[in-house]
């Protein structure tokens, strides 16, 4: 007892200074980007800055510059400072139930995504199973699977709104189609692998022990394929979030982080681009790390003690 | 001596060929061998000298070109469907997402014994290798010795009459092989099942077993059979006597004949 207490304690410390090990090398690129940004603001905001100054015959210093191009209403690039403002404000001082809420927004991609991504890890999964049961289901299938990531998104999803429209299915089913059009290959790919890697001792154990192919799916080539389809879902799940809003896009939507992008670069509101685009990133490493979370749990009996 | 009701394991004129682009590769030419219920037989020989092919055909993991194999009485196929044997693999296989209880409970599962009735049973054959108190582990977290320990308290789960090892103890050091090798013996010598074992150690087979069964290579044949008296209750200090040392010298001179084939 005495022993795992030391353990733990031992543990706890390497934790703090393996916090900060992790987390300084994030500030410095994190000062890096800033620095980075605010010049490259001086630097893309001057032209018209220095256009209106003249314009207006006003002397003007270089302070006076500087902070001019970072305080724009309608910057080329708003400064990291002016999105941030914008963040907030969209954020936490709008109704969040319209149009006006930056979450509003972020709950209508999610859903998209998730529901999306349910379907093509069920799709992904189903035509793995297909593919490594029947041998010419590999041949047939397998090229028209990859023949299907060669087309461009862009170039699927008006047609695929078209045709649903014409369904009479609009909102979210088309683009939760769009979504799962992006998350299955990977779960496919992976999978296919997955329930293949089984060892020849394995898979011999099984024969001695006279086991059905369905015993043998489920207690082996199952279990065995996970390492291999958890990583391909976290994948998924991020191309799952970009067909989503690659959906919201040409469906003219009113909703969703792909729409605010859009309408942010109709109207020229560049910091409400920026909020999207940074938005969709935190979702992205959100969903990211609930995946990354729920690999690591089911994956755990793989997990080799660490030295 | 030989009753056929004792016969456990008969194989006739076997040749196993497998084809190969330039020449087929013969791995079991002609090969004859009778087994009796309750021996402990070891295949010893180079490698490639088709010893665990034998094995394999026995256990219907190989398919004869030629010859036949009796199984209790039936053919290899259907002995493996009667459960007639357990096996154990040169790696312990154990399934690493399950705890090393789950993991004998396995061939129950499969089997289809109920829930209440496999624990028991898993428990009692992890108790039999030494490996009360382990079940909640998982393989990972066991050394080597102990997960292929494991490997053979499942391969008794279903209690098979017959136990068939392919060099189980071959990756393992000296030390713990000397000890398994002990624990095994003990085993054996209470339960009296048929074991196949595979091993190119002399002194293993010659510890172990009560018939050795020498092999040689290209193509692979018995080249001799050479039967032990070593008493059942016999403890690794055997392996000092005169006796012990006969058995190994007639191994050694059977392996150096086979050999002799080649050049």
């Amino acid at each position: 007892m005495a022993t795992v207490m030391t353990t733990e304690k031992v543990e706890k410390v390497g934790l703090r200074s393996r916090f900060w090990a992790a987390t300084w090398p994030v500030l410095i690129v994190l000062g890096i980007v800033f620095s980075v940004w605010y010049t490259a603001a001086v630097g893309l905001n001057s032209a018209q800055v220095v256009e209106r100054f003249q314009r207006d015959k006003i002397q003007y210093t270089t302070t006076q510059l500087v902070t001019e191009t970072w305080s724009m209403k309608r910057p080329l690039l708003p400064a990291p400072h002016q999105v941030g403002a914008d963040m907030f404000h969209t954020i936490f001082e709008q109704p969040i139930n319209t149009p006006q809420s930056l979450l509003y927004h972020t709950a209508v991609t999610s859903v998209t995504t998730l529901v999306g991504f349910v379907l093509g890890a069920v799709l992904g999964i189903f035509l793995a199973i297909l593919i490594v049961h029947f041998r010419t289901l590999e041949r047939g299938v397998l090229p028209w699977i990859i023949a299907s990531q060669a087309v461009p998104i862009l170039a699927i999803a008006p047609i695929v709104i078209v045709i649903f429209g014409n369904l009479g299915l609009s909102g979210l089913a088309p683009k939760a189609f769009i979504s799962m059009y992006l998350c299955f290959f990977p779960v496919t790919v992976a999978m296919v692998q997955g329930l293949r890697s089984a060892g020849v001792f394995e898979r011999e154990l099984l024969h001695t022990y006279a086991a059905t192919q369905q015993q043998a799916f489920w207690r082996l080539r199952l279990p065995t394929s996970l390492p291999f389809l958890m990583p391909s879902l976290r994948v998924g799940v991020s191309a799952g979030l970009v067909g989503a809003i690659v959906a919201e896009l040409p469906t003219g939507a009113q909703a969703g982080l792909g729409a605010r992008l859009l309408a942010g670069s109709y109207y020229g509101n560049t910091a409400q681009i920026w909020s999207a685009l940074l938005m969709a990133a935190a979702l992205g490493l959100t969903l990211n790390g609930v995946m990354a979370a729920l690999e690591s749990y089911v994956l755990r009996p793989w997990r080799v003690a660490k030295k | 001596m030989t009753t056929l009701a004792s016969l456990t394991v008969k194989v006739t004129n076997a040749s196993v060929i497998y084809p190969a682009a330039d020449k087929p590769v013969q791995a079991l030419q002609n090969v004859s061998l009778d087994i009796q219920e309750g021996e402990f037989v070891s295949f010893i020989g180079p490698s490639g000298c088709g010893k665990t092919t034998l094995m394999r055909v026995i256990a219907d993991l190989e398919q004869l070109s030629s010859g036949t194999v009796l199984v209790n009485g039936v053919s290899a196929e259907q002995a493996r469907l009667n459960g007639a044997y357990g096996y154990v693999f040169q790696a312990p296989a154990l399934y690493p997402w399950r705890t090393v209880l789950k993991n004998v409970m396995l061939p129950l599962e499969i089997k289809g014994m109920g829930a209440k009735e496999r624990k028991e049973v898993a428990m009692r054959q992890l108790a039999n290798v030494g490996l009360a108190g382990f079940e909640g582990k998982y393989p990972w977290q066991l050394s080597g010795g102990m997960q292929q320990r494991v490997s053979i308290a499942r391969a008794l789960g279903f209690e098979p009459k017959i136990l068939m090892m392919d060099e189980p103890f071959g990756a393992l050091d000296e030390i713990t092989r000397d000890r398994l090798n002990e624990q095994l013996l003990k085993l054996w010598a209470q339960e009296r099942r048929t074991v196949i074992f595979v091993t190119h150690s002399i002194p293993e087979a010659a510890f172990l077993s009560s018939k050795i069964v020498v092999m040689s290579a290209r193509p692979g044949r018995v080249v001799e059979v050479i039967e032990s008296n070593l008493p059942a209750d016999r403890t690794l200090d055997i392996r000092e006597t005169p006796e012990f040392t006969e058995i190994a010298h007639r191994i050694r001179v059977a392996l150096r004949h086979g050999d002799s084939y080649d050049d």
